[in-house]
């Protein structure tokens, strides 16, 4: 590791226990990783991890959703989708484990949300259809088949009738589902 | 106080005094301009009103209620201090960014430190003071004891990689493969510890005693290769097995009373596991979510659940988009085949006809048992066998449990059901083959049984008068000497038949046939094959990795079901054969290691999606059932089977939980016997059985009622909903434009239970 790595204050990371669903031996696999994300940034020293960086970890790596979560997570000002080392923890408190049903669904929602308006509408749940096919061709539905299965899923899911999905009928649906928690899961 | 700017846009904690407020103030507007109305503003109030009046019958306590004074400073301090400390232990559940985390996090340690001191002043200060410091290093114990048991489970590591590429369906495999190890250390400990230890430290040593000694005419062979794999020979004669065990009362200087344990352990080691495997189903259908309504939401949960964020690896996530292409074409045109049923009869007969080919498979496989069991006890009194001859019994059990899933699995295709629902049916065939297959084992072990017992009375009397005849002999040729003779040698007296020792071994030798089986199925099936696929690729007129025979996917339920019966094969042996336990955590830690790397080197990743959560307690379900049918036979032998006379630790009593009753004469006071006398009292456990009964009809009705209260909540909470649209829709300002109903009904909704503690302003 390089120069600029430096150790975890006992009494941050006994704040950070308290705050976070992360054990001990986490959050300093955490540090250890975010500060080799740092040492590999060209440029001057500072607290954030580029968005491009994030990406080349190996959980990210492979998820549709990376770039979103990414956004979601992110603080900086700039919109850029670049994490600080509490970005990180909170990224990976909410994946962890231990994290509640509430917790994991609200990310989850936000995750979601492609234009960040607070509701899924149908070009949410479009394009969340087609981060899950893939990229390839041969693997998207077709527009009538797209048409349909967002029809089917503002039936199920869509409780006022406002042709939208909000947080709490998000939240409604995700409870009942058995997968969700076990599913939605990132170890380091 | 702590305050809550709207900085961060995911707050949705709205404080509700605010809001509620504002609401009942509008609805008074709305009242008051009721006056010089027109019909919309009649509209708006009338569904203003019906709301509330929908919404009046959970409103327990209203916000003026809240601020109403309380008995004093102090207790009202007190109450405010306790919040806090509950917001701190709750912090974490917040969906907040880090940032207001630390700040509130600081501000209400601040203020607890700050008023707790306050309210230490005066009588009970340094109590109160001992009592907060002993609770932070509590709470701070407990958070290392959590952190040192996490660090503590084995194999992390490892699963985590087979999740990574595989899917958290196949790494399931390896959690329960994983559990069943724990439970099995656990058990073995007990009988190590309870049982084997003070045998071997406290008990006679080998040779001294008849039971103890291999037998003058087999010693000869007893130390050759294929005697002891056989498990005979020196193993036959040493711990493992239930005739060593020698049955003084008291062992040793501790006074040890070894039957007394051996008796408690066999039947604690059903307890034990009875009770781990409920707590785990009882943890999972908690998380999980129970029974029921598949169908509820079947788009919306493959929208929004089916992808896996344990998936690292590009491979297994082009697999996954594939899967779930394929997934929601499947529903969409499923939606639209329910319909369609094209020549119903012909199905129905070719659905009849496979049940039909399947139960004669089944009872096939069974006679076939039976019959081989018949000629492995002729074979018993028959000399020079050939390996097959002797191992003939567990290389057929084996093989049925190979070949008859396949068979079913073929026989399965005239049927043409839906994947989940065609699972569903194997896996119960699969189960009814081995059951039926340990069943037929287990009676034809029984006919064993009972024929040693007959031979017993025989052999008793001829050892009596075996020994009678030696000293009779022994006086007759040394007239001079006038002591007493010297004992038999041991090895000389003649042996009983010993059936409990000869039921151990059977079970020994059927885990240990069953394990190679195993091992060698991995080892052919798929490494052989994903070798020969490789290698003859180069020069093979067909694709051999594409097409046919391919490389092998990990067949999860094939391999659970493995595991759930081997498991009940050990609980039956162990009482029998207490070496059969370590013998099985030595398995359980190889196959660990080695499914592991046969996983990765050898297989590909599932083409289909396989749900893995709900299934977990259907694996658990499989082994409660396992563990109450191995529970029968053992209780059986010990309630009605005489134990062998001359060896074990029940030799000599009549059944073998008479020496429960030796206990509580000898050892326990006097008080103690008589309480038993009447607690064994058919008056009183008839009464209790029924009070039972009453008890459990009880809780089903109440288990039915709170599920009718539950659809007539879900009711309510549409009905809510569909109004709150109306009032949206009719009153134009009666909501605030920017907030979304989110803002509005979801936060004067009983939602509170599900937020924990919210800060009070």
């Amino acid at each position: 590791m390089g120069g600029t790595s430096s150790k975890l204050p006992k009494d941050l990371l006994s704040e950070y226990q308290e705050l976070t669903f992360l054990t001990k031996q986490e959050i300093l696999m955490a540090h250890k990783i975010f500060s080799e994300l740092q040492d590999r940034e060209n440029g001057p020293y500072s607290s954030r991890v580029s968005m491009e960086k994030v990406l080349t970890l190996p959980e990210l790596k492979s998820n549709p959703f990376r770039k979103r979560i990414c956004h979601v997570f992110s603080t900086s000002d700039m919109k850029d989708g670049s994490l600080s080392f509490e970005d990180f923890l909170d990224l990976l408190s909410a994946f962890s484990d231990s994290a509640t049903l509430e917790i994991k669904s609200h990310y989850a929602f936000r995750i979601f949300d492609f234009d960040d308006d607070g509701t899924l509408d149908a070009r949410d749940l479009e394009k969340l259809v087609n981060s899950l096919t893939g990229e390839t061709d041969d693997t998207r539905l077709t527009a009538e088949e797209m048409r349909q299965l967002i029809s089917n899923i503002l039936e199920e899911s869509d409780i006022d009738k406002d042709g939208t999905v909000n947080l709490s009928e998000f939240q409604h649906v995700i409870s009942r589902s058995p997968d969700f928690v076990s599913s939605f899961k990132i170890v380091l | 106080a702590a305050s809550e700017d709207g900085e961060d846009e995911d707050e949705d904690d709205e404080p509700p005094k605010g809001r509620r407020a504002a609401n009942k103030k509008k609805a008074a507007q709305a009242d008051e301009e009721d006056s010089d109305d027109d019909i919309p503003q009649r509209r708006c109030n009338e569904a203003v009103n019906h709301l509330m009046f929908c919404l009046s019958g959970d409103d327990s306590k209203s916000d003026e209620e809240e601020e109403s004074m309380s008995e004093g400073e102090m207790a009202k301090l007190m109450e405010e201090v306790e919040e806090k400390k509950k917001l701190i232990a709750n912090i974490r559940n917040k969906p907040w960014r880090m940032r207001r985390r630390l700040k509130v996090l600081k501000e209400a340690q601040q203020f607890v430190d700050k008023f707790e001191g306050a309210l230490g002043k005066g009588k009970g200060r340094k109590l109160y003071a001992y009592k907060v410091m002993m609770m932070k290093k509590w709470i701070k114990f407990q958070r290392d004891f959590e952190n040192f048991r996490t660090s503590c489970i084995p194999w992390e590591r490892k699963i985590k990689e087979v999740e990574s590429h595989f899917g958290s369906s196949v790494a399931s495999y390896f959690i329960f493969l994983r559990w069943m190890y724990g439970m099995n250390l656990v058990l073995f400990s007990l009988t190590f510890g309870l049982v084997v230890i003070p045998e071997v430290l406290m008990g006679l040593p080998y040779g001294s005693i008849p039971r103890k000694t291999v037998p003058r005419d087999e010693q000869a062979t007893a130390m050759d290769y294929s005697v002891l794999m056989d498990f005979n020979g020196y193993c036959k004669y040493s711990v493992l097995f239930y005739g060593y065990y020698n049955n003084q009362r008291t062992i040793g200087l501790l006074k040890f009373r070894l039957p007394l344990s051996y008796l408690l352990v066999g039947i604690g080691t059903f307890g034990y596991s009875l009770m781990v495997v409920i707590r785990t189903m009882a943890k999972n259908a908690d998380v999980g979510g129970g029974d029921g309504e598949d169908n509820e939401f079947t788009f919306a949960w493959k929208m929004f659940t089916s992808w896996d964020y344990l998936i690292g690896n590009a491979e297994t996530a082009d697999n996954k988009y594939a899967s779930i292409t394929t997934s929601f074409k499947e529903s969409i045109v499923d939606e639209q085949e329910n319909q369609k049923d094209e020549n119903i009869h012909l199905r129905r007969f070719l659905r009849v006809l496979a049940n039909f080919l399947i139960t004669c498979t089944l009872g096939g496989s069974g006679y076939l048992i039976y019959f081989v069991v018949k000629r492995s006890q002729e074979f018993a009194n028959m000399d020079n066998l050939s390996w097959y001859e002797k191992n003939e019994l567990e290389i057929i059990m084996s093989l049925l449990g190979l070949v008859g899933p396949m068979l079913f699995e073929t026989i399965a295709e005239l049927e043409e059901y839906h994947p989940r629902i065609a699972l569903k049916w194997q896996l119960g065939r699969i189960f009814a083959l081995f059951l039926g297959n340990l069943y037929t084992f287990l009676l034809a072990l029984f006919d064993e049984v009972n024929s040693k017992l007959e031979e017993e009375d025989s052999i008793k009397n001829a050892s009596i008068w075996f020994v009678k005849e030696y000293y009779a002999n022994y006086s007759a040729n040394n007239p001079n000497d006038t002591g007493t003779p010297p004992p038999i040698d041991p090895a000389d007296i003649i042996r009983g038949p010993c059936w409990e020792t000869t039921v151990g071994i059977e079970f020994v030798k059927l885990t240990i046939s069953d394990i190679q089986v195993t091992y060698l199925t991995i080892l052919i099936g798929d490494f052989l094959r994903a070798l020969i696929v490789r290698f003859l690729n180069y020069c093979w007129c067909w694709d051999l990795e594409a097409g046919w025979p391919s490389y092998g996917e990990f067949d999860i339920s094939g391999n659970v079901l493995g595991l759930v019966f081997n498991q009940g094969m050990i609980w039956m042996g162990a009482f029998y054969a207490p070496g059969l336990l370590g013998i099985n955590v030595l398995r359980l830690l190889t196959s660990m290691y080695y499914q592991c790397w046969a996983v990765m080197a050898c297989n590909v990743p599932h083409e289909r999606v396989f749900k893995a959560s709900k299934s977990n307690n259907f694996y658990m379900g499989l082994l409660l059932l396992i563990l109450f049918l191995s529970l029968l036979p053992v209780v059986y032998t010990i309630m009605s089977l005489p134990p062998s006379f001359d060896c074990g630790p029940f030799s000599g009593k009549e059944r073998m939980f008479d020496v429960i009753m030796e206990t509580i004469d000898l050892d326990l006071p006097a008080f103690m016997g008589t309480l038993f006398g009447y607690v064994a009292n058919p008056g009183l456990i008839i009464p209790a059985v029924l009070l039972m009964v009453l008890a459990i009809y009880y809780l089903n009705s109440v288990s039915e009622a709170y599920k009718n209260a539950n659809m007539e909540l879900k009711k309510k909470m549409q009905m809510v909903s569909i109004l709150c649209v109306q009032v949206h829709n009719n009153c134009p300002g009666a909501c605030d434009s920017s907030a979304r109903p989110q803002g509005t009904w979801t936060s004067t909704w009983p939602t509170r239970a599900r937020q924990g503690s919210r800060a009070t302003p």
